[in-house]
């Protein structure tokens, strides 16, 4: 009898699932045994009331105002919004650079497609770490002090302090652009919904018209503000730090070498028979492109594409290599001072799996809605 | 999309040879091709200065670091500085030992580049030799003085964080890779929950909680030093990621290499180490080195919680105030280092990827 239950391989499946939960339950009760007794040894507060309390530490820059006033939580809202808008930023610029680098390669020039070669290749094997501590050497090192400034193009300055770019300013046009922009998207949605084809282009670009025009005629035209040197630094503008110009191009240079290696695959993987069928069809290179290989590519792309675009999000926090405020160097120095290191890190932690989670799902439903559908 | 209609003998189907294209229509054929190549060229001379800086106005030798203040790269510093950015503040006339373990390093590396020799006495083998490297850098026997892991920097400490980390989380990655495709329901939820967790956090992250936190989650006494939480972070990194490629592997393998196993009797876990595995492993050999790659990148983020790798001590020799604050050069060098090594790994991915391919054909 023993020996029949022995042998039974649903008695065997259930005691192996047994012993493994009740093993991992013991790890973590011994892990949070451990803790407390810990934190009660070393006398560590916990719990998440120090978030009310004022943070007392500068952030050297952010997209949300602070101050040094401002309570640990908002530190750690504005360390978030730092990292979602340099996270945004680097995957749209680096997936136009990982566009044309990829065109680049396959475009059949020799000389070009060499040296997007040597790019792709020299980024990805070399770790983004040291890229951008490099950049931030150059960045700090090889430029002038403010006074003398490199001015290779009006109205920029490169400097020690960062580059100095002229600003758009939006003013009351800004508004209007705005809501014809929207309006164009909301037309343009609502065109493919209801007739069912209909290309975005055309109508945001006259959206955007009409909104420069209306904003032309009640006369606030778009004004530069230019930046000026006064004392020993600049004036107006808009002034991008050393730490943020470093890791903008760090981060941008290697994400789009990963990302002209998926499109390129992804263009690849398309048989021949593809393009040759369309050109059997009379149809142009362009309209090949368009209606055949790129919906089909697209399938192909589009997962290593979002686990590319999560790890740029993941990557952001190599930012505190070179001082630029998001959230991994928030974290840093909320544990320095105030010592709740498990809260701390937890909010790092449920920051990130949200990002995660949310960008996969996103990804999904919308390489749901390109997949192939076999009827 | 491949037809299974009947295609007509392969040697009939190859294309006639293409009639090649001379350079100068391929670069100047059209307005477009003229275009791009006036565009690469200009890419071209906008990348000169940086050469101009890199070789020409370079100072390659010298003994007065104020030499270095003439514009130029100072490949001189490099050059005085490489012991202390290969070893780090290891004691330097102990500098034997470290140099040593490079030497075992990359002869071990050397010794299991052919498939043939892959088996359990070449991994007993890779054991024995890393605990000797360990012993070897650590001392305190037969006369070595002992080095205690925070006086540990530089090349050795990068590779061997590396090897280690893959080496260590290989069998917890099959172990997870077997679990998430389990059809029990613990051991798949455990395995499934573990990995995206792992694979949803930022290194840093990861780095964080095993230099800050761990300590806190062991009972007092149990002091693991900063280089081995290190090791423990990277570790945990490498298996979830080697889980995810072993399992594209596994899915590979067809359904009845194990219902055959099965079905002669043989034991579970033999048909995984003897007939599952090798096929898996076999499928999934370009994206395992593509990860044994970025785990080499990866060790580089040591740096963040002060572990003294290759690229902590560089900038620690950067910080010599005798010298012209030298960093552009030094993280040239360190890229260069990892460039080498990660270049290497993937040529020898290529030759095995072929290897592989032309004995399973033969």
């Amino acid at each position: 009898m023993l020996r029949t239950l022995w042998y039974s391989t649903r008695v065997r499946n259930w005691l192996f699932q047994i012993a493994l939960l009740g093993g991992l339950a013991a790890l973590v009760a011994w892990i949070v045994g451990n803790t407390l007794t810990n934190l009660a040894a070393r006398g560590i507060r916990t719990g998440f009331e120090f978030l009310s309390r004022p943070a007392r530490f500068p952030i050297s820059e952010s997209v949300l105002a602070y101050d040094s006033a401002d309570t640990y939580g908002w530190a750690f809202v504005v360390g978030i919004g730092n990292t979602v808008f340099v996270s945004a930023l680097t995957i749209l610029l680096a997936s136009l650079l990982g566009f044309a680098v990829a065109l680049a390669r396959g475009m059949g020039n020799p000389l070009l497609s060499a040296l997007a070669g040597a790019y792709v290749t020299l980024m990805r094997n070399m770790p983004l770490i040291v890229q951008l501590l490099f950049w931030y050497a150059l960045a700090t090192t090889a430029f002038p002090p403010a006074r003398q400034a490199l001015n290779p193009l009006p109205g920029v300055y490169l400097s020690q302090r960062g580059i100095h770019l002229p600003a758009l300013a939006f003013e009351g046009i800004a508004v209007l652009v705005l809501v014809a922009l929207a309006a164009g998207v909301a037309a343009a949605l609502g065109r493919r919904r209801f007739l069912g084809r209909g290309g975005l282009l055309w109508p945001l670009g006259a959206a955007l018209a009409a909104g420069l025009a209306l904003s032309l005629l009640r006369g606030s035209a778009p004004s530069l503000d230019m930046p000026l040197l006064v004392g020993l630094n600049f004036r107006g503008g808009l002034h991008l730090t050393p730490e943020f110009a470093a890791l903008m191009i760090g981060l941008v240079l290697y994400t789009a070498a990963f990302i002209s290696e998926i499109i390129r695959g992804g263009i690849e993987a398309i048989s021949r028979g593809q393009w040759e069928a369309g050109r059997a069809l009379g149809l142009t290179r362009r309209q090949i492109l368009r209606h055949v290989i790129v919906p089909q590519a697209l399938r192909i792309i589009i997962p290593p594409l979002t686990s590319q675009y999560l790890s740029t999000v993941k990557n952001t926090t190599l930012a505190l290599a070179v001082g630029y405020p998001e959230l991994g160097l928030v974290v840093g120095t909320v544990i320095n001072q105030s010592g709740q290191a498990i809260e701390s890190i937890l909010i790092m932690l449920a920051v990130f799996l949200s990002i995660s989670v949310s960008v996969s799902l996103f990804m999904n439903w919308y390489n749901a809605r390109v997949a192939l559908v076999v009827r | 999309m491949t037809s299974v209609t009947e295609h007509p003998p392969l040697a009939a189907q190859t294309p006639p040879a293409k009639a090649r294209t001379p350079l100068v229509r391929l670069l100047f054929g059209d307005a477009l091709s003229a275009l791009l190549t006036l565009l690469a060229l200009g890419l071209i001379l906008a990348l000169l200065p940086a050469l101009d800086w890199a070789i020409l106005d370079a100072v390659w030798r010298t003994e007065d670091p104020d030499a270095c203040r003439q514009g130029g790269a100072c490949w001189a510093y490099v050059h005085d500085k490489a012991r202390l950015i290969l070893f780090g503040i290891y004691p330097p006339d102990q500098h034997w030992r470290p140099l040593l373990v490079i030497g075992l390093i990359l002869a071990m590396v050397l010794a299991s580049l052919s498939p043939r020799l892959w088996g359990a006495r070449l991994l007993a083998i890779w054991g024995l030799s890393l605990l000797a490297m360990l012993g070897l850098m650590q001392g305190g026997f037969l006369g070595l003085p002992l080095v205690p892991t925070s006086q540990w920097g530089g090349l050795p400490v990068t590779l061997l964080l590396a090897v280690l980390s893959l080496g260590i989380g290989f069998p917890f990655a099959v172990a997870l890779a077997l679990g998430r495709r389990s059809a029990l329901p613990v051991p798949r939820l455990v395995s499934v929950g573990l990995i995206e967790l792992v694979r949803g956090l930022p290194l840093v992250g990861v780095l964080f909680v095993a230099s800050i936190l761990l300590p806190l989650l062991l009972p007092e006494g149990w002091t693991i030093d900063k280089l081995g939480r290190t090791l423990a972070a990277l570790t945990v990194f490498a298996a979830v990621y080697l889980a995810e490629v072993i399992r594209g592997g596994l899915q590979g393998v067809d359904k009845g290499q194990g219902e055959a196993a099965q079905a002669l009797g043989i034991p579970f876990w033999k048909t995984i180490w003897h007939i599952i595995l090798p096929q898996a492993i076999q499928k999934v050999i370009p994206p395992l080195t593509n990860t044994a790659i970025i785990m080499v990148k990866n060790t580089s983020l040591v740096m963040i919680v002060g572990v003294f790798d290759m690229l902590g001590a560089g900038r620690a020799a950067a910080a010599d105030p005798a010298w012209p604050a030298p960093y552009t050069e030094t993280y040239l060098f360190v890229a260069l280092m990892y460039f080498l090594i990660c270049i290497a790994i993937s040529l020898y991915s290529r030759w095995l990827e072929q290897t592989v391919k032309n004995r399973s054909h033969s």
